[in-house]
């Protein structure tokens, strides 16, 4: 990712455009907080965030005519916001917070020709900066069409305030003057940039709006600015006569501090956003009115109409996603964030685990306004890590192992129907599915061979996702190289795939490859089995996959089975092209244990129901966090007399490896007639109590390890004895890891009390 | 970790089981990715067989590798 790419990825987050109201405010009030302030009845703190953008903010926020009104979207609920009375309200109760803070004294002296209200903004906004401002006022009083508005509304006593505040930001006033072309002459003399206000009676060049560049109002001699024209029906709007002073501001601070006067000018005054509020589910609540326009708002009643402020801003995604609300921030904060993590050659690189934790379930794109994809953003990251060597091996090393034990001679399995070598269909259970013992994949199997013409061939097999979500492509490539040649020696024979993850792997890696998924050929092609055993009650949740959530195909045909086996079920509010992941997606279970636990269990409290999953990994994160779940096998093929497949817990990683072996070996022998010698093991077999097996889940070691440990320290003798009790210890280290087994032999039999394993490397430990 | 902390078991009376022989404190090199640092833990003076305590492997030497794949 480059500064390009980073800056193409972010724009597409709008999460930190203006709200609109923000935008429509030509002096871009932050609304927002003004109003969680007033909702909160803290009018000094609200009064502080006028304070921060107001010119002249006691006089202002009186009489400001609220141009942000017209574009609150809340106006589609209940009606806008009732801002100006808001902000009236709240300076009516607060003192005024007095001369605001300078910036020391440049040496630069600007004069304004007029003392009306653009040219009071500017002379505010020019002293803040450090400029010395002084005004050429007609009349004997500055102030202009503050001094037109009814004193109920602008007390003079409050205007008078904001003139000797201007006094003492070190604004000089000369009134009585005339403005003419002789005086602009002579101020342009003496001064070093000159405001022309072109207010009702002072217009000494004649100029009109079109003279002047809307831009930068600049007009034609060299430091002339010209602003505070009435509009053209001859009216004054009070935001616009600000806006022309704030502009012009900026025009001469820029002009005599040397910088460009047109650069990045885009934001200034009204202007467009991008921003977008979902309003679904938001409940329409009337707009309050003060009931004296002119005292503004009673307490309570204030503090009711700020609450009903949106406080807009987009979030749809994070609103959706466990994981971007987990990090605390939004898409637009993690590119950068990611960006800088990628950068950087020393030092923490602290986003590495954020990167490897998202799902790749891909729901942030479809709600998002912009389609940002944050799936998108963290595999790209993942595979530049592993392209560098910066990929902590441990963030995958076990979902990788997962691959190399599915696809190694254990589990992996092609075979044509039993005397043939070519067949027109080859069913892909998947090796998640594969490592269910429960799972009913010789019935499916069975079932298929009887229904399909043209015989259905067998691949056990893992398709490669965990290394295509682990970033390492070179590795899912060579995966997918390697079926596709097992695929043409059957003769490229349509694939029939249990699991919607390898269904999307396939047909995005090989397109060539034609797959379907079993749901769309039990609900199409061969009709269902005969229904016998295990019936749920009560309607079920139906959980989509989230590799599934393009294939409308797929999930309709899952209804329909559904509904042919006459089982009751119900949506889930994020369901079909929205439905969330289970918390399997993008080896997230790997890399931030304790976030996929927490994803799984939002979404296991989507719905009370008990759930129908389609996918092995989705049933068996539901049962890992208690939840009840079937899978939709269970329900179509039921085993005679089986108990509620929905209790059945998470198999665990070990027992996963144990019964695809078993599936293979099985398999084989009964649909071949090859019978395998049950595998060697590798070592003594053992016993654990419940507590150590749990504890060997959990740090992840398998039965295997644990053999091939003991079988290390039987066979060389390098083990310690404790004399007190007579256990061994011992340690090997079959490939990276090293695994550490406390044990007492009985017999030919180990029972173990404890295991554990480190990845780091330790002299005189292990080999 | 700091080198000077010496991880001995925390129970058992432990001999090495090939040479029948005590254990004594041992300076012992730990290598990970590219970063390494020396602990003291007990291992058998003929052999070289070091013993690494449970609470070892799962509390400070999971903490250190996880510091380790964050740089
Ligand atoms: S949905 Fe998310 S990514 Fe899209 S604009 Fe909103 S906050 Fe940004
Ligand atoms: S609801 Fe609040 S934040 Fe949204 S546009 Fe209206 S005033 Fe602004
Ligand atoms: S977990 Fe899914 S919704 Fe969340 S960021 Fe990743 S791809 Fe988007
Ligand atoms: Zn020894």
């Amino acid at each position: 990712m480059n500064q390009q790419d980073l800056r193409t990825i972010e724009a597409r987050c709008i999460e930190e455009e203006q709200p609109k109201c923000q935008a429509a405010c030509p002096i871009h009030v932050d609304i927002r907080a003004f109003m969680t302030k007033m909702a909160a009845g803290d009018l000094a703190g609200a009064r502080k965030v006028l304070d921060r953008t107001m010119p002249l903010p006691g006089v202002l926020a009186r009489i400001c005519d609220h141009p942000c009104e017209a574009a609150c979207i809340r106006g589609q609920v209940g009606g806008a916001i009732a801002v100006g009375a808001l902000e009236r309200t709240c300076a009516m109760a607060t003192a005024s917070g007095g001369k605001p803070l300078c910036m020391p004294q440049k040496g630069k002296r600007v004069a304004a020709l007029g003392g009306d209200l653009s040219a009071l903004t500017l002379a505010w906004d020019l002293a803040k900066k450090g400029f010395a401002v002084t005004l050429f006022v007609a009349r004997p009083t500055a102030g202009g069409i503050l001094n037109e508005i009814s004193p109920d509304v602008l007390p003079p006593a409050v205007l008078a305030e904001a003139l000797e505040t201007l006094g003492r930001m070190g604004v000089a006033f000369k009134t009585g003057q005339p403005l003419d072309a002789a005086q602009l002459e002579a101020v342009r003399h003496d001064f070093d940039a000159v405001y022309v206000e072109c207010a009702k009676e002072a217009n000494p060049l004649g100029a009109s709006r079109d003279d002047a560049d809307p831009l930068t109002l600049e007009f034609g001699p060299p430091g002339v600015f010209c602003g505070g024209w009435p509009a053209d029906d001859g009216s004054r709007s009070i935001m616009r006569l600000v806006a022309d002073g704030r502009r012009a501001a900026t025009s001469i601070d820029r002009l005599l501090t040397g910088s460009t006067l047109t650069a990045s000018r885009e934001k200034e005054g009204a202007c467009p956003t991008r921003s977008f509020t979902s309003l679904k589910d938001v409940p329409a609540v009337p707009r309050l009115e003060p009931t004296d326009p002119v005292t503004g708002f009673a307490p309570d009643q204030a503090k009711a109409e700020a609450a009903r402020c949106l406080q807009c801003d987009c979030m749809e995604c994070v609103k959706v996603c466990e994981y971007l609300k987990h990090y605390k921030g939004y898409p637009k904060l993690y590119a950068r964030q990611i960006y800088n993590n990628l950068s950087i050659v020393l030092g923490n690189h602290s986003m590495n685990k954020m990167i490897d934790s998202c799902t790749l379930c891909g729901l942030c794109t479809e709600v998002c306004p912009e389609d940002f994809s944050m799936a998108e953003l963290c595999l790209d990251s993942r595979r530049d890590m592993v392209n560098r060597g910066k990929m902590p091996p441990a963030a995958h090393e076990f979902a990788l192992e997962d691959l190399a034990f599915s696809n190694g001679p254990d589990f992996a399995l092609l075979r044509a129907e039993p005397g043939q070598t070519t067949c027109s269909h080859l069913f892909f259970p998947g090796c998640q599915l594969g490592g269910d013992p429960n799972a009913r994949i010789p019935e499916a199997y069975a079932f298929l061979r009887a229904k399909l013409a043209g015989g259905v061939g067998l691949a056990l097999g893992c398709c490669g996702a965990p290394a295509l979500w682990a970033g390492r492509q070179t590795l899912f490539e060579e995966v997918v190289a390697a079926f596709r040649t097992q695929w043409e020696s059957l003769g490229r024979p349509r694939l029939v795939t249990a699991c919607a993850s390898c269904l999307a792997v396939f047909r995005q890696a090989a397109p060539d490859i034609p797959a379907v998924s079993l749901w769309q050929v039990l609900n199409d092609e061969t009709g269902l089995p005969e229904a016998a055993g295990f019936t749920p009650d009560g309607p079920l949740a139906v959980h989509d996959s989230c590799t599934a959530r393009h294939d409308a195909t797929a999930q309709a045909a899952v209804r329909a089975l559904l509904g042919k086996r006459g089982l009751a079920f119900e949506e889930l509010p994020l369901s079909g092209r929205y439905t969330e992941c289970c918390g399997f997606g993008g080896l997230v279970g790997n890399a931030h244990p304790e976030l996929a636990k927490a994803i799984t269990e939002r979404r296991a409290a989507a719905s009370p129901r008990d759930f129908l999953a389609t996918c092995a990994m989705c049933r068996d994160r539901l049962a890992h966090v208690g939840k009840r779940a079937y899978h939709l096998l269970d329900l179509l093929f039921p085993g005679p007399g089986a108990a509620d497949p929905a209790t059945r817990p998470d198999p665990g990683f070990s027992l996963r490896h144990e019964t695809r072996a078993r599936l293979r070996r099985h398999l084989l022998a009964t649909v071949w007639n090859e019978p395998t010698d049950p595998k060697a093991p590798a070592g003594p077999d053992f016993t654990v109590s419940p507590e150590v097996r749990a504890v060997m889940e959990a740090r992840h070691i398998l039965d295997d390890d644990v053999k091939r440990t003991l079988a290390h320290a039987e066979s060389t003798g390098r083990k310690f004895r404790n004399r007190e009790n007579g256990h061994f210890l011992a340690s090997f280290t079959p490939h990276r890891v090293t695994y550490w087994v406390e044990y007492v032999m009985e017999g030919a039999t180990a029972r173990v009390f404890t295991a554990y394993s480190h990845r780091m490397t330790v002299a005189g430990v292990g080999k | 970790m700091n080198d000077s902390l010496v991880y001995l078991p925390q129970s058992g009376d432990w001999v090495c089981a090939s040479c029948d022989g005590p254990l004594s404190p041992t300076d012992t090199a730990v290598t990970y990715l590219e970063g390494g640092f020396t602990i003291t833990v007990l291992a058998c003076p003929k052999c070289g067989l070091s013993l690494l305590p449970e609470y070892v492997a799962v509390g400070k030497m999971l903490e250190v590798e996880q510091l380790l794949e964050d740089k």
